[in-house]
């Protein structure tokens, strides 16, 4: 066994709608940062699991990221397994 | 897509069909379609409940607006009108709690501003299973969260309301949200287009492809395939919507504006069609200059899109300018999207080319109506004359049932609500009714949200008839009269004849109690397809009645205030167990006839208690209802703040201490009145035909009950506190 590093991005849908992002984009209008035509925020984990292999890691971190770290009805996540 | 499928993608069946295809000569396309779908379905037309609906009194001295607008409005004086409405989000909360829970309390926020009215208090009825279900439990802190981060973030207090669990409610919660605010009378506004060539604005949020066909879902029951109906959730943005709310009420203090509406379920659609059917009017809209979240959105797409905290509206001509400088002060969206016409028709463009066209009238007013068949249900035949065993320990049952999650405290909910801000709250959550003061007046308003599934389930006439009575009678508990009523009646699937049947006899329930009492329904909603696999909720009429207490002053407590009062019970105490909340917990069924209702004997009961208010005879009132008396007992001790008084009391009975102490029946309500008092009230009592019966005195720290002269109940007032207190919060984190 040993640890494995393994990152979770988790974003609202495509379709969903997103206040904290717009509200972002509306403030980089206000400060003239640039022409910023949409804003899109969602969350980022680190974790680092006990697993005998990457596979294994993968699986045990898309099932917290479904579980726990995402409401599926609203988000959808990302895993990526640093090697 | 064949026709068969399309129709069933949309909900429509084939007479339904036919009809659309005779009113416009022609088969519809389909962004048309999808107009009539969202239109003609149950949501948005009423179409099995309507001929039932109209057995509703609606009218009355007060109302200035009865059902059929955005919300219903009531004369309170003082120049003043309170704009109230109560509606139903179950089934997004099922789908997502948080948001679906957060979005219906947008969406009743808006439907009281658009009439004008600075919105004043929220409340709300929930109903879930059991906490021993985790899905439950997730269901209750999602939606208290989702309520909670709306209404908090608009400043708007929330007073409480009702929280129930039951069974029935495992995978079919209940989530029904209640809105009152304050308008001049002179200055109420609403959703009807006038005057041909007028501009129609679109203001607020964007339109994003979310919540496409909320209606036409809420219109059907959920299966195992609900996860596939999931994208259909909406996000909520409260503080848009609190810029939308201050932007409305900037318009409607000019005169610019002629009509508004909000767009909630089948969004644009739904808003265009009724304000240009209300005014008997055309309007004429261009998608493209509607504001879009994201690009490549088709027509029927925008049209259907339930993006929230959007409305709608048709200003004069010529004063387009005051009406974007307003919206843009306000940081928000204004888009002249079209104008009215005169030819009745809704027509849609998209880049200047027609994709839909149809009569508004043919979409609003001339849906279909079902007086679809009623059977009363076989299970009422079924239902047993109640034979129970005593229980042998009667202070452990009674400590049992101040543990019960309908019973115990609410803290844990109610805490998570803002219910001072705005600083008019006078009586707050876990009274018998929500009190807000009047600024600017003597006065102040009560309101509270009633009902009963088990009894609705048992006996619907009777169910719909005490839903009122109750309300009334907290109405009346904290010193106020009834103007008026809203409900939100949730059944299963209408077209099963059964559930037809309890709802056509809880409406002449509800009818005949707000006949009684004088206290006209000014609006609501109703909720079918409460139904998860085929299983139906008990049927569960919700009513908000709103009352006025002339002098804020005197409004009542319901928790025991001094050492030494004397206490008494208005009314008399009947051994009624069943339906009660008593057989449910300690003999786990849900059978027998739940207690009469006699109509005079509660009238009576509530003049008197009123005039006992008035006079200042009472330092508290507590209604009686689930638990029975010696529920209403325990929760005398307790007040809101963590102080707790005891008291000594001794009951009479011929039959049996269960009986006495828990029985719910009808028209009661315990009081604590000072000695130097009791003359007066006694005379009072005599005068309106009350029976009332002293039944013992508050004070020191524990609390006592003798049933007969033997003893029943001793036990610490902070011990039982405890137990009531920490019930819910320790369902929860089990």
């Amino acid at each position: 066994m040993t640890l494995i590093k393994a990152n979770v991005v988790v974003q609202l849908k495509s379709a969903v709608h997103d206040p904290q992002g717009e509200t972002i984009r509306h403030a980089l209008e206000q400060l003239e940062l640039g022409q910023v035509e949409s804003v899109r925020q969602g969350k980022f984990f680190e974790l680092t699991v006990e697993a005998s292999s990457k596979e294994e890691a993968e699986k045990i971190v898309r099932e917290i990221a479904l579980r726990v770290l995402s409401n599926p009805v609203l988000e959808v996540f990302q895993v990526e397994i640093e090697s | 897509m064949r026709l068969e499928e399309s129709l069933a993608a949309h909900n429509l069946t084939r007479e339904e069909y036919d009809a659309i295809v005779g009113k416009l000569g022609r088969e519809p396309n389909e962004n048309e379609l999808g107009l009539f779908s969202v239109m003609w379905s149950e949501h948005c037309s009423y179409k099995s409940s309507r001929v039932h609906l109209k057995r509703l009194p609606t009218r009355g001295p007060r109302v200035l607006q009865g059902p059929g607008e955005n919300a219903g409005v009531v004369d309170i004086g003082h120049g003043l009108a309170a704009v109230f409405k109560v509606e139903s989000h179950n089934h997004p909360s099922f789908i997502e709690p948080f948001q679906g829970a957060a979005t219906g309390v947008g969406g009743i926020i808006r439907d009281i501003f658009t009439m004008g009215a600075r919105p004043v208090a929220l409340m709300n009825s929930l109903r879930f299973g059991p906490l021993t279900v985790p899905k439950n439990r997730r269901l209750l802190s999602g939606c208290v969260a989702g309520i909670a981060s709306y209404g908090n973030s608009m400043g708007i207090p929330t007073l409480g309301g009702e929280v129930v669990f039951e069974d029935c409610y495992n995978l079919n919660p209940l989530v029904n949200a209640f809105c009152l605010g304050l308008a001049s009378k002179d200055r109420i506004f609403l959703a009807k287009a006038e005057g041909e060539g007028n501009p129609v604005f679109y203001v607020g949020a964007k339109t994003g492809k979310d919540g496409i066909h909320g209606a036409t879902m809420a219109s059907a029951e959920f299966d195992e395939a609900a996860e596939e109906k999931r994208p259909t959730v909406q996000v909520g943005d409260p503080f848009l919507e609190k810029l939308l709310l201050e932007a409305c009420l900037e318009l409607m203090a000019t005169d610019a504006l002629v009509a508004i509406q909000d767009m909630g379920a089948a969004g644009l659609t739904c808003s265009t069609a009724e304000m240009g059917a209300r005014g008997g009017l055309g309007i004429e809209i261009e998608l493209n200059r509607v504001p879009q979240r994201e690009a490549g959105m088709t027509p029927y797409e925008i049209l259907l899109s339930e993006s929230q905290e959007r409305m709608l509206l048709v200003a004069k001509a010529g004063r387009e300018a005051e009406v974007e400088a307003i919206f843009k002060k306000w940081d928000l969206d204004a888009a002249a999207i079209g104008k009215v016409t005169g030819d009745g028709l809704l027509r849609v463009l998209a880049a200047g080319k027609t994709v839909a066209e149809v009569p508004n009238r043919a979409l609003v007013d001339e849906g279909p109506v079902y007086e679809r068949p009623m059977k009363r249900p076989a299970y009422l035949d079924a239902v047993a004359a109640v034979e129970l065993p005593e229980p042998t320990d009667l202070e452990e049952t009674f400590v049992r049932m101040l543990a019960s999650h309908t019973i115990a405290s609410k803290h844990w909910i109610f805490e998570q609500y803002d219910h001072m801000v705005q600083s008019n709250t006078i009586v707050m959550p876990g009274g018998d009714a929500g009190v807000i003061r009047v600024k600017g007046t003597p006065m102040a308003l009560a309101m509270c949200l009633d009902g009963n599934g088990r009894y609705t389930y048992l006996d619907p006439y009777l169910g719909g008839a005490t839903a009122v009575a109750e309300a009334c009678r907290n109405i009346a508990a904290v010193g106020a009269t009834p103007v008026g009523a809203t409900n939100c009646l949730n059944f299963g699937n209408p077209e099963k004849p059964e559930i037809m049947w309890q709802f056509a006899r809880a409406v002449d329930g509800i009818r005949d109690a707000c006949e009684r009492f004088d206290v006209p329904i000014t609006g609501g909603n109703v909720s079918f397809y409460n139904e998860t696999e085929g299983k139906g909720i008990y049927p569960t009429p919700v009513v908000g009645v709103v009352g006025i207490l002339e002098d804020a002053t005197k409004r009542v407590r319901h928790y025991f205030r001094t050492d030494g009062d004397i206490v008494y019970l208005m009314g008399n105490t009947d051994e009624e167990l069943g339906a009660s909340e008593y057989l449910k917990l300690v003999h786990g069924r849900n059978d027998g006839s739940p207690p009469r209702l006699d109509l005079d004997t509660e009238a009576a009961l509530q003049s008197f208690t009123r005039e006992v208010a008035s006079r200042g005879l009472m330092h508290s009132a507590h209604d009686l209802s689930d638990g029975g008396l010696g529920v209403a007992i325990a929760e005398s001790l307790f007040g809101p703040l963590g102080e707790t008084m005891g008291a000594s009391i001794a009951l009479e009975t011929p039959r049996r201490a269960d009986g006495v102490l828990f029985s719910e029946t009808q028209s009661r309500i315990l009081t604590s009145v000072p000695s130097a008092s009791a003359d007066a009230f006694l005379a009072l009592a005599e005068e309106h035909g009350v029976p009332v019966k002293r039944i013992g005195v508050t004070g020191g720290d524990t609390l006592e009950i003798r049933v007969n002269g033997t003893s029943a109940i001793s036990k610490n007032v902070d011990d039982l506190r405890e137990v009531w207190w920490n019930a819910i919060e320790k369902g929860l984190l089990r």
